[in-house]
C-alpha cells in the first residue's frame, strides 16, 4: 500500500467528499491560496474555486455559526478552526447552537457540519496555541468528537464525519501532520464508522487506552515493554464521542490492568471518563491493580522546549507507569 | 387623514400601495400575537407554565410586518421575544401554545419551549435563547441560499441588546464581505433587559452599526406596521440584488423583559406614553380612515383571533406531556445520508 502523510490523507478525504457531494464546502481562515496554516487544504481552491473553499475574516464565532446555519439548510460545511485553542471563540455557536438544534427543535432539523481543528503541543507555540481541549467538547451532548492518530484513520474518519448528520468536532494533531502511513489508493473506499475503537497492538498483560498523538508513543512504549517480556494491548479509541466502551471493557477483562494516556491536562481530562467507564463495568472485578492515568500536567503549555516536552506524557513516563502497574 | 376608497391595481385590490389581503394578514397576525401573549400571561398567572416567557406586546408590528413582506420560501431566525416573528412567518397558534406549555404536540415536542421554537417547514429556523446567537445562523442560511442559487433571502431578527455582542459584529461583517442575502432586522425596544440604550451604545442611531460594515442601514418607526411592510418589501428586493441590509425598527415593549421583571428601571409615565402608540391601534385607525376596513370588520378579526387562541389553549392543555422515557431521544440524529 502507498504511504501518504496525515495532512495529505485529510486533504484526500476533503477532496473526495467535495467531488462526490456538491453540498460539501469548506470555510475557514487562510484555507484558500495560503492552503491552511498547516497546509492541509493546499491546492484545493485551485480545484474547487473560491465559492467552495472560502477564506473568511478572523471570526471564529461567526464562521462556526454560519456553518451551523448552512448545515441546517441543506449544506454540508466543513469549518477549519486554525488552532483548537480558538474553540474558545467558537464555543457559543458550537455548544449552544449547533449541538442543541436537533434536540431543542424536537428533531425537526439536523446539523451535518464538521469542525476541523488542530490540537496539541510540541510546536513551541506556547500557552495559547498548544492546548488539548477535547474534554470541553466531549461534555456537550449533541457533539461527536474524533481524534485520529494515523493517516489511514484520519482519512476514513473524516469521510465518516462529513457524512454524519450531526456536528462533529474533528481534532487533528499538529505533530502528526507530516507522519506517513499506509492509505489505500484514491477511489478505494474504506469505511471507519464513528464510535469504533481500534486495537493498534494486541496484548494480554496490560491495556493502554489512548488516542491522538499519544498513540505512537504508547506503541513505542509497548515495543519496549515487549523486550522485557510484557505484552501490552494498545487501544486507540479514535472517537471520544461516541466511545467504544465494549472494546475497552473487554480488553481490561482480559488483561486485568488498565492505563490511560493522553496529552490533555489530567484534571477532568477525558482519561477520567475512561477510568470511570472501566470502574463502572464488570471489568472492575478483573482488575489486579488500580486504574492509572498518564496525562499532561495541570499547567498551561510553556514556551521553553525542555519545559514544553516535560509537561506531556513521554515514552519514558508511559513505560515507567506501565512497569509500576505490573509490579 | 384623507379617506381614499380601496381600489384595484393589477387585478388585486389594493390600498396604501399594499394588497388588501396583505393588510388583512398583517392586522390579523398582530391581533393573534396580542391575544396569544395575553393568554400566555394569564396561563402564567394561573401557574400553568414552567419556565419564563418574553412578550412582544407593543412590538407586534416589527415581526409581523417584516414577515408579511417575505416570501414563504424566505427564512427567518427569531429572538427570545419571537412570538410575533413566529406567527408572522406562518407558524400555527395551537402548536406554538402546546410548545409553550411543554407538550409533546408542540413544535419542538416540549423540548425547547417558546425561547427555542422553530418550524423549519415554514422557514422559521428557530428562536434563540442566546442574545445575538441566531445572527450567524441566519448568515449561514443565506450562504446556503447563495450556494444553492436560490432567489430567496433570510431575515434575521435581533434586539438592540444584541448589537453589542461580538456575534452581531462578526456576522454583519461576514455577510457584508460575502454579499449574502440577509435582511438584518434590529427590533430596538430601547432596553437590553433593564439597561437603556444610552448605556449600551455611544451613538444616537443603531443604524450606524451597520454602516460601519459597509451595508445599507435604515432606522425607522417600529410601531408603524404599514410603513415597516413597505420598507421591508423594498429591503427584500434590495437584499436579493445587493447583499445585506440593516433595518432598525424603533419600538417599545409594554411588558417587562420577562416574567420576573418588576419594571423598576423605567417610569409608568414612559410606559403609558408608549401604550398610546400601540401598533395595533395605530394600524386600525389608519386602515379605517383609509376606508380599507370598517371598525366592525376589524372587531370581527379581533374576536376571531381571540377564539383561535382560546382553541389553541384548549388544544395545548389537553395535549399529552412528553414521556420521561424519551428524554434522551433526538440528542443525535441517526446516521442515514
Amino acid at each position: 500500500m502507498r504511504e501518504i502523510t496525515y495532512a495529505e490523507a485529510i486533504r484526500e478525504a476533503l477532496c473526495e467528499e467535495m467531488r462526490a457531494d456538491s453540498r460539501v464546502f469548506l470555510l475557514g481562515e487562510d484555507i484558500g491560496i495560503y492552503g491552511g496554516a498547516f497546509g492541509v487544504t493546499k491546492g484545493m481552491v485551485q480545484e474547487f474555486g473560491e465559492e467552495r473553499v472560502r477564506d473568511t475574516p478572523l471570526s471564529e464565532h461567526a464562521i462556526t455559526g454560519a456553518a451551523a446555519g448552512a448545515a441546517m439548510t441543506g449544506m454540508r460545511p466543513v469549518v477549519e478552526i486554525m488552532f483548537s485553542d480558538f474553540l474558545t471563540i467558537a464555543l457559543e455557536q458550537l455548544a449552544n447552537q449547533a449541538a442543541k438544534a436537533h434536540y431543542q427543535f424536537g428533531g425537526q432539523v439536523s446539523v451535518p457540519m464538521v469542525l476541523r481543528t488542530a490540537g496539541g503541543s510540541g510546536t513551541g507555540a506556547a500557552e495559547q496555541h498548544s492546548q488539548s481541549l477535547e474534554a470541553w467538547v466531549c461534555h456537550v451532548p449533541g457533539l461527536k468528537v474524533v481524534i485520529p492518530s494515523t493517516p489511514y484513520d484520519a482519512k476514513g474518519l473524516l469521510k465518516s464525519s462529513i457524512k454524519d448528520p450531526n456536528p462533529v468536532v474533528f481534532i487533528e494533531q499538529k505533530l502528526l501532520y507530516r507522519q506517513k502511513g499506509p492509505v489505500p489508493d484514491p477511489g478505494q473506499e474504506y469505511d471507519i464508522p464513528l464510535g469504533v475503537a481500534d486495537v493498534k497492538r494486541a496484548g494480554t498483560d496490560i491495556t493502554i487506552v489512548t488516542y491522538g498523538r499519544m498513540v505512537p508513543r504508547c506503541l513505542e512504549a509497548a515495543g519496549k515493554l515487549a523486550a522485557d517480556g510484557i505484552d501490552a494491548e494498545v487501544i486507540d479509541i479514535r472517537t471520544l464521542v461516541p466511545l467504544d466502551k465494549p472494546c475497552i471493557i473487554e480488553s481490561v477483562k482480559k488483561t486485568g490492568r488498565a492505563m490511560i494516556v493522553h496529552e490533555a491536562c489530567r484534571t477532568a481530562g477525558f482519561g477520567a471518563e475512561i477510568a470511570a467507564v472501566i470502574a463502572d463495568s464488570e471489568a472492575f472485578f478483573h482488575l489486579d491493580a488500580p486504574i492509572r492515568r498518564v496525562a499532561g500536567l495541570d499547567v498551561p503549555i510553556p514556551y521553553n522546549p525542555q519545559l514544553e516536552a516535560s509537561v506531556v506524557p513521554t515514552v519514558e513516563k508511559i513505560l515507567a507507569a506501565a512497569k509500576d502497574l505490573l509490579r | 387623514m384623507v379617506s381614499t376608497r380601496s381600489r384595484k391595481a393589477h387585478g388585486v385590490e389594493a390600498s396604501l400601495g399594499i394588497p388588501v389581503e396583505t393588510l388583512r394578514t398583517i392586522y390579523t397576525r398582530m391581533a393573534q400575537t396580542r391575544s396569544f401573549e395575553e393568554a400566555a400571561a394569564r396561563l402564567f398567572t394561573e401557574g400553568k407554565v414552567h419556565g419564563t416567557a418574553h412578550f412582544c406586546i407593543g412590538e407586534e408590528a416589527t415581526g409581523i410586518a417584516v414577515c408579511a413582506a417575505l416570501k414563504p420560501e424566505d427564512r427567518i431566525t427569531a429572538t427570545h421575544r419571537g412570538h410575533g416573528q413566529s406567527i408572522g412567518k406562518g407558524m400555527r397558534l395551537d402548536l406554538m401554545m402546546a410548545e409553550f406549555l411543554g407538550k409533546e404536540t408542540g413544535y419542538c415536542k416540549g423540548r425547547g419551549g417558546c425561547m427555542h421554537i422553530a418550524d423549519f417547514a415554514v422557514g422559521s429556523l428557530g428562536a434563540n435563547g442566546i442574545v445575538g446567537g441566531g445572527i450567524p445562523i441566519a448568515v449561514g442560511a443565506a450562504l446556503s441560499q447563495r450556494l444553492q442559487r436560490s432567489p430567496n433571502i433570510t431575515a434575521c431578527f435581533f434586539g438592540d441588546g444584541a448589537t453589542s455582542t461580538g456575534s452581531f459584529h462578526e456576522s454583519v461583517n461576514l455577510a457584508s464581505v460575502w454579499k449574502l442575502p440577509v435582511l438584518f432586522v434590529c427590533v430596538n425596544n430601547m432596553y437590553a433587559m433593564s439597561t437603556p440604550l444610552r448605556k449600551q451604545a455611544n451613538i444616537p442611531d443603531l443604524a450606524q452599526r451597520g454602516q460601519a460594515y459597509g451595508i445599507k442601514s435604515v432606522s425607522m418607526d417600529g410601531n408603524d406596521a404599514i410603513g415597516i411592510y413597505l420598507a421591508a418589501r423594498d429591503a427584500r428586493e434590495y437584499v436579493r440584488e445587493n447583499g445585506p441590509m440593516l433595518l432598525v425598527l424603533n419600538t417599545y415593549r409594554h411588558m417587562g423583559h420577562s416574567k420576573s421583571d418588576a419594571n423598576v428601571y423605567r417610569t409608568k409615565q414612559e410606559i403609558e406614553e408608549w401604550k398610546k402608540r400601540c401598533p395595533i391601534k395605530r394600524m386600525r385607525e389608519r386602515v379605517v380612515a383609509e376606508g380599507v376596513f370598517t371598525s366592525e370588520e376589524l372587531d370581527a378579526i379581533d374576536a376571531q383571533a381571540l377564539s383561535d387562541v382560546e382553541e389553541a389553549v384548549r388544544f395545548a392543555e389537553s395535549s399529552p406531556s412528553p414521556r420521561i422515557e424519551e428524554a434522551e431521544r433526538d440528542v443525535y440524529r441517526e446516521a442515514s445520508r
